[in-house]
């Protein structure tokens, strides 16, 4: 009970801390620098003002998040199972696929608005690869760790290879594949956040949070620009917050991980 | 099938991974149905892939194996192994793992679901076929793999250490309780322990194994009276029976 209360006031009061310690910098700026730190009363007036401006980009940079983490999840399904099935397709691939996780992605992101055009397709294309190898990793290695005697057992039952893909393999490496989605589902916003820092448009009302925010910074709207950078913070914390529900639903009643909230 | 019948019969059956060892070397052995066969011997000595043998897990090197006339590969539908793991599905309830043989070969669900509460009934689990295995003692675990081998109702059931990681009270009692359920089914078991008491215990016939390469060194019979209950374990043939195959065991081992 104590110890339930501690977890709660001591967060708290750490949070308490540091906006009187925000408010007591700003005080000491002179007045020619205060602009550079908006207080939090402030961000909060500017996100009441610019409402509909972030909810729209809030909506757009959602689509992109949830379209790109999506076909990943999608994409890299159908290769981890591909993988899975031949240590050769394995082999051939993982090295590119470190390239690929190795390349910093935004120094495409000026040529891919050449390939895929600007706006959503890139958005989408930019979060699709961020998200990509941790999940492609994490679910291949989930269906290679399939415990040896269960896979004797299925042979000893003369299981067919779908029979073992289906009932086996694939409700084995759920655990691994949940770990790859809690990554991606961190990565999924940044990663439209950037794709739309980088190639986002304006046309169609399509700009999202990271085109909002080059806006506002090039104005010096700064206190707009703290709560675009808010906006973008709450946003990943309902992707992590989603993935973590599914992963319980997922998990709870059988998996180690969720021991003890068993009884 | 009349009692005589060689339900199982080896013919100088010898094993080999690759070009390893001789794991199995020439091996003469013939089980009548209604057999219950323990294979005991020290490590490296080859009686769990004697079982994998029967199993059709693994292939022979030399010789062969029929059962009932047939080639283990194609009779794998009247045999069930018991693992020494339990080996159960964690995310599938202990009444779908029981099933799974079943699911596997696509029973229909109304069959499937009086062959599992037969088994789970069988083994004294049948309230806790909503629980998941994690929920349950390494005894009931056991329990539930040995209910999923039931339910394919088979000839042959191979047992390889399925006790081996219990203490001894729950390992007495399951004992106990697999004497029982084979009053119900009548299935042929080959039994592989490290325990002379369960052996004794469990079987009509005891083969004391020696290792380097796997031969069966002694073969012992055991005529204790059924049906044997815990007050068997006191009697004085059981006892003698024991120190015996202790003794037979010993001799193996040091060679």
């Amino acid at each position: 009970m104590r110890r339930h209360a501690l977890n709660i006031l001591l967060p708290a009061a750490t949070g308490a801390l540091v906006i009187a310690l925000w408010y007591a910098i700003r005080h000491g700026l002179s007045e020619d620098f205060k602009f550079l730190l908006p207080t939090p009363d402030e961000i909060i007036a500017a996100l009441r003002d610019n409402s509909e401006t972030l909810g729209r980009a809030i909506f757009n940079t959602t689509k992109g998040a949830l379209l790109g983490f999506g076909l990943a999840i999608i994409g890299s399904g159908i290769l981890a199972l591909l993988m899975s099935l031949s240590s050769l397709v394995r082999v051939s691939l993982y090295p590119y696929l470190m390239i690929l996780q190795m390349t910093p992605i935004i120094i495409f992101a000026p040529i891919l608005i050449l390939w895929v055009g600007p706006g959503l397709p890139s958005v989408v294309v930019i979060t699709f690869l961020i998200c990509f190898f941790p999940l492609v990793v994490n679910t291949t290695q989930g269906l290679i760790s399939t415990d040896r005697n269960l896979v004797e057992l299925f042979k000893m039952y003369r299981a067919s290879r779908w029979q073992e893909i289906r009932l086996l393999r694939v409700p084995a490496a759920l655990p691994y594949f949940f770990t790859g989605l809690r990554i991606a589902a961190v990565l999924a916003p940044i990663g439209a956040l950037v794709g739309d820092y980088t190639a986002g448009s304006s046309a169609g009302n399509g700009g999202g949070l990271g085109f909002q925010a080059i806006i506002y910074s090039s104005q010096a709207r700064y206190p707009a620009l703290f709560a675009t950078a808010a906006v973008t913070c709450v946003l990943g914390f309902v992707f992590v917050a989603g993935v973590l529900t599914v992963s319980w639903f997922a998990l709870h009643k059988w998996h180690d991980s969720y021991q003890h909230n068993d009884h | 099938m009349t009692a005589l019948s060689p339900i199982v019969e080896f013919k100088s059956v010898s094993k080999r991974y690759g070009d390893g060892p001789t794991i199995l070397d020439q091996i003469e052995l013939t089980a009548q149905a209604g057999d219950f066969i323990s294979l005991i011997g020290p490590s490296g000595c080859g009686k769990s892939t004697l079982l994998r043998l029967i199993a059709g897990l693994n292939p022979v090197t030399e010789g062969s194996i029929t059962i009932a006339g047939r080639t283990p590969a194609q009779e794998a539908a009247e045999l069930a192994f018991v693992f020494q793991e339990p080996t159960l599905l964690p995310w599938l309830t202990v009444a779908r793992n029981v099933e799974l043989p079943q699911t596997l070969r696509r029973t229909a669900s109304a069959e499937r679901a009086a062959v599992r509460d037969r088994a789970l009934d069988l083994v004294k689990l049948g309230d806790r076929g909503g629980a998941y295995p994690r929920q349950l003692s390494g005894g009931q675990k056991m329990r539930v793999s040995i209910a999923r081998a039931l339910t394919l109702n088979p000839k042959i059931l191979l047992l390889d250490e399925p006790f081996g990681a219990l203490d001894e009270m729950t390992r007495e009692h399951l004992n106990e309780e697999l004497l029982a359920i084979r009053e119900q089914q009548a299935w042929t078991a080959f039994f592989v322990t490290h325990s002379v008491a369960e052996a004794v215990f469990l079987s009509n016939r005891i083969l004391v194994m020696s290792a380097n390469p796997g031969r069966i060194a002694h073969e012992i019979t055991v005529d204790l009276p059924s049906p044997r209950t815990s007050e068997t374990r006191l009697s004085r043939p059981y006892q003698d029976l024991v120190a015996e195959v202790s003794r037979l065991l010993r001799s193996v081992e040091s060679l």
